[in-house]
């Protein structure tokens, strides 16, 4: 028999695809279901955030970085905050503090949940995201209440907050913890531990410790691989080294360690360290003005700042360049989504299509803060 | 047993008319129900509210979406093969509308009795795959051929566990047709293949047999209809919509109404093999309830089950990857198929 003539099918995924989460475009190299190659395009979202940054005030700024990843715009703010906070060297109070480590944690929370909703739906479970949403909803009301907003707040100003917490704040994210913890229980009997899912989620796109420490992998893609590094216990920034919380890393418990199963439960583990920390916050906030430490004019001396802090989706980094006026002269972020995103095509070589978006999932993108 | 029609309109063109029409409604009917169904299931199951707009409970949601899909303009891909690409929603949809003609509502209704008539649901359900196949090549889409290559290998593999788990009802029946098989179960629940069908005591060994081949059947029409764990043809996570990515209009509601149809057939054919039909569960305790009217209802009840069990399903598993489905049919259902064959085989000899 005459050997049969095959070809590579090169196929286009995005940037309109249900699974590139946003607007990435991914261009497939295939032999048959097997992926040969990918390379990701980015760029569909790019809204020149560092250019503009130039061009306004430094508290000015704190608006855009909320619209980098907007799954988590507390945590950008409280990024942006701190690196201008060490830059121009004030004190900020206690209550601020601890108003803050609650509004990054109960953020973390919310973008885990959509992370974990929208990669049960990646595997073809479509219930489990509505679910996600539906806690999600309960912490978008908790912000609503404190700042008006529900997506991108402008709550965290440099030296301060721009609203106090409300009358009955506290009650409401004590009831969120009591909600939430059986709701986490129920989210791993129904998707977690289903047969099914783990089948489909060990065993690919399996990411060794040092090919993630070398690509610069941070988040819970990093600590999926079982490295321990998180940067609330490593450079502990604001008032993390108050708390008592762990550090979950992923295992191999299913299959084998740093696969994609591993990626998918450190976020769920880290949810439940969340509430811990949230805990231990809520009732110790102590007196004070929100907004004392606040300055009226934004003018840091000449100099510059490389400020990092730990976000859902890993290290967050904004480097900051100041020539003494009241414009920053150059804002960079580090995002974590782009570093992760390098990683596709070296774990994704010859795993199936299916596999291709089940480890895109895992990365837990956000196209905003890849583009900026 | 005879037919109503051809008891009313005696055996001629009429009731060779009024039967598949009756039959057409049926699925039109069912297709416009089960769409919403499975919408308003899916939305209790996700604390949703679900369609509640249009008309009562928004039971006639889905009657407005035809409306709107028959006023859609329809918009072929230029580079299609117009032919094959126009063929393909109505061969899919006459495969699955063609199944029905052996399925028997009552005992005095069904479209032929043919004395193969398993043997002919099996066959002709599986043609649509060859309307499926076409419907992805001829759309020039590379994501619709991924998804007909893929409803091709999948079908065609799960044929063989379904055939398999059906013969052991057929052994114990001895015939291949339907009415046959399930005039086999009369007398009472007990009596369903389910149970190991009419016999002595001894029937007992047979129970767990049939369970399995009962589970079998169904897992494997769940994945002969391409519905979820086994959706991998239409995989909306990977291939956005499979086969159905280039169709618009009333095409695209032909691949829905074969779905559906799909849906209930193979619901149907469990009822048939495992569960009595339209036999009640009564038996001849209450007589009353097994006369033709009640036969119909039962029927309909326990194929309508099944659908809400296909639903359930759909709304609470992740879906398999297509080696794992492969993996599943060739390495676990057929050998396990085969192993029940030969234990009821025994059975039935000795």
């Amino acid at each position: 028999m005459a050997e049969i003539k095959t070809e590579e099918l090169t196929l286009n995924m995005g940037p309109q695809h249900p699974s590139t989460h946003g607007v990435l475009r991914l261009e497939l190299v295939l032999n048959g279901e097997i992926v040969q190659n990918v390379k990701p395009y980015i760029g569909y979202l790019h809204r020149c955030f560092e250019k503009h940054a130039e061009a306004m005030t430094y508290n000015q700024v704190v608006p855009y970085t909320d619209r980098m990843d907007y799954l988590n715009s507390m945590n950008n703010e409280l990024g942006y905050a701190i690196a201008v906070e060490k830059l121009l060297g004030i004190e900020i109070p206690e209550r601020v503090e601890y108003i803050r480590v609650i509004m990054s944690e109960l953020q973390r929370i919310a973008s885990h949940l959509v992370a974990i909703g929208t990669f049960g739906n990646d595997t073809g479970a479509f219930t489990p995201f509505l679910y996600c949403f539906i806690d999600r909803e309960k912490i978008l009301e908790i912000f609503e209440m404190t700042c008006g907003a529900r997506l991108l707040y402008n709550y965290i100003w440099i030296g301060g907050l721009s609203h106090d917490i409300p009358e009955g704040f506290q009650k409401k994210v004590k009831e969120f913890i009591k909600y939430f913890r059986p709701r986490i229980k129920q989210l791993n009997n129904l998707l977690s531990f289903n047969k099914i899912f783990v089948e489909r989620t060990i065993n690919i796109g399996v990411l060794p410790a040092d090919v993630a420490i070398n690509a610069g992998a941070s988040g819970p893609t990093l600590r999926g691989s079982g490295v321990k590094f998180d940067l609330r216990k490593n450079d502990p920034y604001s008032i993390y080294h108050k708390f008592d919380f762990d550090i979950p890393t992923g295992k191999g418990e299913r299959g084998t360690v740093g696969d994609c199963w591993d990626r998918y439960m450190v976020r769920v583990y880290e949810m439940e360290e969340s509430l811990k920390i949230i805990e231990q916050a809520i009732d110790n906030i102590p007196d004070g003005d929100v907004s004392s430490a606040v300055p009226k004019r934004i003018k840091p001396v000449a100099g510059e700042i490389y400020s990092r802090t730990e976000v859902p989706k890993g290290e967050l980094g904004y480097y900051i360049i100041s020539d003494g006026s009241l414009n920053p002269y150059r804002v960079k972020v580090r995002s974590p989504s782009f570093c992760n995103l390098s990683l596709i095509n070296l774990i994704s070589k010859g795993s199936m299509i299916a596999d291709l978006v089940v480890i895109l999932g895992t990365f837990d993108i956000v196209l905003g803060e890849i583009d900026r | 047993m005879e037919n109503y029609f051809i008891k009313i309109f005696g055996d001629n063109i009429i009731t060779l008319i009024l039967i598949p029409a009756v039959l057409l409604i049926f699925i039109a009917v069912f297709a416009l129900f089960g769409v919403y169904a499975e919408r308003k299931v899916s939305a209790f199951m996700q604390d949703r509210i679900g369609p509640n707009r249009t008309g009562k409970w928004g039971l006639l949601q889905t009657l407005m979406d035809v409306v709107k899909l028959l006023q859609k303009e329809f918009v072929a891909p230029e580079k299609a093969d117009k032919l094959l690409y126009n063929a393909a929603p109505f061969i899919v949809f006459v495969a699955a509308f063609l199944g029905y003609a052996v399925i028997p509502f009552s005992s005095m209704f069904i479209g032929v009795d043919l004395n193969l008539g398993v043997f002919y649901f099996f066959a002709i359900t599986s043609l649509g795959v060859i309307g499926m196949l076409m419907a992805g090549w001829a759309s020039n889409n590379k994501y619709s051929l991924y998804g007909a290559m893929r409803s091709v290998a999948q079908i065609i593999s799960y044929e063989i566990p379904t055939a398999l788990s059906a013969l052991s009802v057929i052994m114990l029946a001895g015939s291949l047709q339907m009415q046959t098989i399930v005039f086999a179960q009369n007398g009472g629940i007990h009596n369903w293949f389910i149970l190991g069908g009419p016999g002595g005591f001894a029937k007992i060994i047979l129970i767990p047999f049939m369970i399995a081949s009962a589970l079998i059947l169904f897992i494997s029409t769940l994945a002969e209809s391409n519905r979820t764990p086994f959706d991998i043809v239409e995989a909306d996570s990977e291939l956005v919509a499979g086969i159905h990515i280039e169709y618009s209009g009333m095409k695209y509601a032909m691949f829905f109404m074969a779905e559906y149809g799909q849906m209930f057939a193979v619901s149907a054919i469990v009822t048939i093999l495992f569960f009595g039909g339209w036999q009640s569960p009564f038996g001849d305790l209450i007589p009353f309830l097994n006369y033709p009217v009640f036969q119909v209802i039962w029927f309909l009840a326990k194929g309508l089950f099944f659908v809400f069990v296909q639903i359930w399903l759909r709304w609470t598993l992740p879906r398999v990857r297509v080696d794992q489905l492969m993996t599943m049919c060739w390495k676990f259902l057929i050998p396990i198929t085969l192993f029940n064959l030969f234990v009821i085989g025994l059975y039935v000899v000795l």
